[in-house]
């Protein structure tokens, strides 16, 4: 409770001569809000533990002839699949449902640079994420070939490990896109989850939208790429899917977010 | 420096704010002071930005608010002191608005030493917090800016609290900085603020230095004949903004002007002098009390 410093403050430079906030250090504090609350800090934790538990009990099934670095990643990827939107999600809705974006967007009144920080940080951790998955995979490699005889073998190529980190990034992203379009974090994890399902059990019954369902269906696209099966055509596929699933809500999301009022109720 | 020109917003029909206008200079403590729901929060998002105003303009230092450069170095912004991430420590959050203002570490001490806030107290999470106006104050002043925007900075605090803030703000602006802070409490701005800005259902109702609105309080009248009073008053087109026991009214005029009201009508006065005593709080309840039961009934 002491009194502030003496020095004038009509010494200080004029107010449009300091240096705007570099757009690395708006990707660092996001990226620092991602593991600073508990809630944040518990779901990187989970996805840490489950990444782990998954290669673990992999390892104790499997045959030693399945006992691969590739299918120890393999078996990440659906856990990761699933957490790492949630991680997109929360990232955004927490500065609309913790009131947080009062702060967020006077420090830095230029909310498409925040919202280009916002989904660097996602793909950072995405990758993170994957590294992770790596790493935990040629420890449980490198065991297996100890453990069991023709067992470990190192058979991962760059392009399967790259299918699995472009999925992800998908993943994350959606889940940014969906965080910015909704800005409501149950909302937005069950619009994110519900309707990406919806489509594929309608396009799947349908006969007639089997069509559909190839180029529109996230899930049917990006099966190619933990398939490890990926061509020209496949990618085509990819794109236009993602374009619809991703993009077109992360374009609409955006301009929610630049547009919507900030309030405190 | 803050300029707000013409300030309007609208939501469909209700207009919340209505053509505000008003300076807040520096080295000046400016008190915006209303009932809630006047306007008084919708006029300071618009001012950084946080609210896209449907008229109007506003700077700060001279440019809009938006296009300021790193603004929390140079205006520091308290809107809401409960809107934090309840799962982060307060030191967490001065560490965040650290890094983004591109800070040193050691600021957050200062700032943290400065409002009071114990090291133990920074290590709880913004749930747990009853000190939470403490840590606004002490994000608003992270940045050591030249204008600080602050709304209702002081509900909540108790007595000590508020004459703490008073010694923050004056030497504040005695050092060269602007103020600006809203209140709906009228005992909280009179301790605090130099100039008063008013407003009532989203307008404007009065504004000026506090010891010239202190005086424009209006006079006490009484006469023998009350009626004849107020239509003599009336058709010198003199507002009576109160009444007082004893059939006394407040009249919205000086003296001199209310004494030739009823002496051109004849009447006969038995007193007749400047009101005093209530002040300021005649003026906020008269100029704000239409207002604020009308927003209760809507």
């Amino acid at each position: 409770m002491t009194a502030t410093a003496t020095n004038p403050l009509t010494t200080d430079p004029d107010p449009r001569q300091v240096a705007r906030v570099p757009l690395s250090r708006l990707c660092r504090v996001e990226l620092r809000k991602s593991w600073d609350t508990r809630a944040g800090l518990w779901l990187l934790i989970g996805i840490g533990v489950i990444t782990a538990a998954i290669v673990v009990i992999f390892l104790l099934v499997a045959d030693a002839r399945d006992t691969t670095l590739d299918n120890f990643l393999g078996a990440t990827t659906l856990p990761q699949n699933i957490l790492l939107p949630v991680l997109g999600v929360l990232l955004v809705t927490s500065e609309w449902s913790q009131r947080t974006g009062l702060v967020t967007f006077t420090l830095e009144p230029n909310r498409s640079r925040i919202a280009v920080a916002k989904v660097v940080a996602t793909l950072v951790l995405a990758f993170a994420a994957v590294l992770l998955a790596l790493a935990v995979s040629a420890l449980a490699t490198a065991l297996a070939a100890v453990f069991f005889d023709a067992g470990g073998i190192w058979n991962l190529s760059g392009g399967d490990f790259g299918d699995i980190v472009v999925a992800q990034l998908i993943a994350v992203l959606q889940g940014v896109a969906f965080g910015m379009l909704i800005m409501n974090s149950a909302a937005a994890i069950v619009a994110l989850f519900a309707l990406p399902l919806a489509w594929t059990i309608l396009v799947n019954l349908v006969t007639a939208l089997h069509d559909l369902r190839d180029w529109l269906d996230l899930q049917t696209t990006n099966i190619a790429l933990f398939e490890h099966t990926m061509d020209a055509e496949a990618w085509a596929k990819l794109g236009v899917s993602v374009a619809v699933w991703v993009l077109l809500p992360l374009v609409l999301g955006t301009i929610r977010l630049l547009r919507r009022e900030v309030k405190s109720a | 420096m803050i300029v707000i020109e013409g300030l309007t917003k609208r939501y469909g029909d209700h207009t919340a704010v209505d053509d505000v206008s008003f300076h807040a200079e520096p080295g000046r403590v400016t008190g915006f002071l209303g009932p809630n729901g006047a306007g008084k929060s919708t006029t300071m998002r618009m001012t950084v930005g946080l609210t896209p105003p449907s008229r109007g303009h506003s700077t700060v230092l001279g440019a809009p608010y938006s296009q300021l450069a790193n603004p929390g170095r140079n205006v520091g912004v308290l809107l809401d002191a409960s809107a934090q991430h309840a799962g982060r420590t307060g030191r967490e959050v001065l560490t965040l608005g650290a890094m983004v203002m591109g800070l040193a570490g050691e600021r957050v001490d200062a700032m943290l030493e400065l409002v009071g806030l114990t090291s133990t107290e920074s290590k709880r999470r913004v749930g747990n917090y009853s000190l939470g106006k403490r840590l606004g104050i002490a994000h608003a002043l992270l940045g050591d800016p030249r204008v600080l925007i602050l709304d209702e900075p002081a509900n909540g605090l108790d007595p000590a609290g508020i004459h703490w803030m008073r010694g923050l703000l004056r030497d504040f602006a005695e050092r060269g900085g602007t103020v600006l802070l809203s209140s709906h409490l009228l005992h909280e701005i009179e301790v605090i603020a130099d100039e008063l800005v008013v407003i009532g259902r989203g307008r404007i109702v009065a504004q000026g230095p506090k010891a010239e609105l202190l005086h424009a309080a209006g006079t006490l009248v009484r006469a023998l004949d009350s009626a004849a009073l107020k239509s003599a008053l009336d058709q010198s087109g003199i507002a009576v903004v109160a009444t007082r026991a004893g059939d006394g009214l407040i009249a919205d005029a000086n003296t001199e002007q209310v004494g030739r009201a009823a002496a051109a009508e004849r009447v006969v006065l038995t007193e007749l002098r400047a009101a005093e005593g209530a002040g300021l709080e005649q003026m906020f309840l008269s100029l704000t009390a239409d207002d604020s039961r009308e927003e209760v009934t809507a």
